[in-house]
């Protein structure tokens, strides 16, 4: 069991959470030309990697809040969570 | 090599068994190759073998981190089967089904392959309808199927739940009566054992540790059992492709995941088909030990773990009892994971690169076990003719930037969602 914490609601299980995949991938900017592959980047590519990983998750059975954990995909230690729009340095 | 008979049995069990011949030689690894298969899975053994018996390229070696058939070819439910909507996954599938058939006699190894028969079952009128599509579109493919009711599965499978008080009660099923199981270690260890017989070097505990790339070529691999050139690489890693790409500046549509099987404590012969839960994800077969073999959704979130947590097996388990609730009286025997290469549209990928003579076989998701010789055979042909065959076209790696997807669950690109 995962214990993931909530930024604003503190420590809780796993199955109060839904994941969101990849926090790192951004959303092309609109008002550009977008090529296909920044498309696809955006889309469908992902590093995944084995080790640290940034990675979306909202609290669903909680505040609903979307954060962001960062965790080891190898041992799944949990660093540190942050509230959706936190920048992260 | 040896030939395996009864004949054989009897001659080494006059001498205690002491004069078998070794399955595998242990080699080093030479200094040049013409073709490199990494990862000595199901998928990379049989690559191997096809190389040699249908290309006659014997120049090959197997790299292996660990031990061959160790990783997911060892861990999955051993269920085949070619139950596929999609002309692609149907067509690939099917012609698969013809080398499991073929696969005992062929590999000269008991690979125990049991036709026994899948049923999907459907719990809505919704669902028969999809199920009566996909039946057609598997007939017009040359792919048993056979739509049941409700009474004919309740005849077969009498152990599930058809009381009237369920919250998915059971509509019917689709039924592929030529799907089935088979041995999975005797899958990777037949393959091996021929393909080493071929003169195939399957070099195992040896880690690639990354690429040697000039002007657009593959020239060879680099391990920490030193340098290996090679005219030829291709890659059968499953879960750890990522970790290759990486090394290779290649970000791919596929993420790492877990997925999480289970066996019960062995009982008597119960359930003689595989059967699939229709509200939810969860499967189910009988060992010939007598296990009940499950299995259903990954962890949900990216993990090279190998290991998995108990809420997904506590979903997963609580799907099975609902549809046979016997299941809760059993004990559980044993749980595992594995990594799973989860592809963005659920459909593998099998092609060549934009690195001249580097080829990629990945994105297999839940699906790899029964792709096995169809996989190899395919895989093979790429490497050897470089260019695709016919039978895996559809799978390529372009095909999610040109749009031509192959959703066969229509699920997009969320891969943890399943």
């Amino acid at each position: 069991m995962l214990h993931i914490k909530c930024p604003h609601c503190g420590i809780r299980s796993q199955n109060e959470f839904s994941y969101g995949g990849d926090a790192t991938v951004k959303r092309p900017e609109l008002n550009k030309e977008v090529t296909d592959q920044e498309w696809d980047n955006f889309v469908y590519n992902r590093v995944s990697p084995r080790g640290k990983h940034l990675e979306l998750w909202q609290h669903l059975s909680g505040c609903r809040q979307w954060i962001k954990v960062e965790r080891d995909t190898a041992t799944h230690e949990i660093f540190n969570t942050y509230k959706a729009n936190e920048e992260i340095a | 090599m040896q030939k395996y008979s009864i004949f054989s049995l009897v001659k080494n069990a006059l001498t205690g068994h002491q004069n078998w011949d070794l399955a595998w030689k242990d080699p080093n690894p030479k200094e040049e190759y013409d073709v490199v298969v990494i990862g000595g899975g199901g998928h990379g053994l049989a690559t191997a073998y096809y190389l040699a018996k249908e290309h006659q390229i014997t120049k090959v070696a197997i790299i292996e981190k660990g031990w061959i058939g160790g990783g997911n070819v060892g861990r999955n439910t051993t269920i085949i089967r070619s139950n596929y909507m999609h002309d692609e996954n149907g067509l690939f599938s099917e012609f698969g089904m013809d080398l499991w058939r073929k696969m005992s006699q062929d590999l000269n190894y008991n690979v125990m392959f049991s036709p026994r028969g899948i049923i999907n079952l459907a719990h809505s009128d919704a669902q028969m309808n999809a199920y009566a599509r996909r039946g057609n579109s598997m007939r017009l493919n040359g792919i048993d199927a056979v739509l049941l009711n409700r009474e004919e599965v309740k005849e077969i499978i009498p152990m599930a739940d058809f009381s009237d008080n369920v919250r998915f009660p059971i509509f019917g099923g689709l039924m592929q009566p030529s799907a089935g199981t088979a041995r999975h270690d005797a899958v990777a260890w037949g393959y091996a054992r021929q393909a080493d017989s071929m003169g195939v070097d399957i070099i195992q505990n040896c880690e690639v540790t990354g690429f040697d790339v000039s002007a657009g070529k593959i020239k060879g691999i680099r391990t920490s059992r030193g340098n290996i050139k090679a005219k030829k690489v291709g890659l059968c890693v499953a879960g750890s492709t990522n970790i290759l790409a990486e090394k290779l500046n290649m970000t791919l549509p596929i993420e790492t995941h877990l997925l999480q099987a289970c066996v019960s404590e062995p009982v008597k012969p119960v359930l003689d088909k595989v059967v699939t839960f229709g509200a939810g994800h969860f499967y189910i077969s009988q060992s010939d030990k007598g296990e009940m073999v499950m299995g259903g959704d990954l962890d949900g979130y990216n993990s090279y773990a190998q290991r998995g947590n108990l809420p997904t097996l506590q979903h997963v388990l609580t799907e099975g009892i609902a549809m046979m609730p016997f299941l809760s009286k059993l004990k559980m025997l044993r749980t595992w994971g594995g990594i799973m290469d989860m592809s963005m549209d659920g459909s593998p990928i099998i092609d060549k690169t934009h690195i001249d003579g580097l080829y990629l076989n990945c994105g297999w998701c839940y699906g790899g076990f029964k792709a096995t010789p169809a996989s190899g055979w395919t895989f093979a042909h790429t490497i050897a003719q470089d260019r695709v065959h016919e039978l895996n076209a559809g799978y390529s790696l372009n095909r999610f930037s040109t749009g031509h997807l192959i959703d066969e669950k229509g699920l997009g690109t969320k891969t943890w969602i399943s």
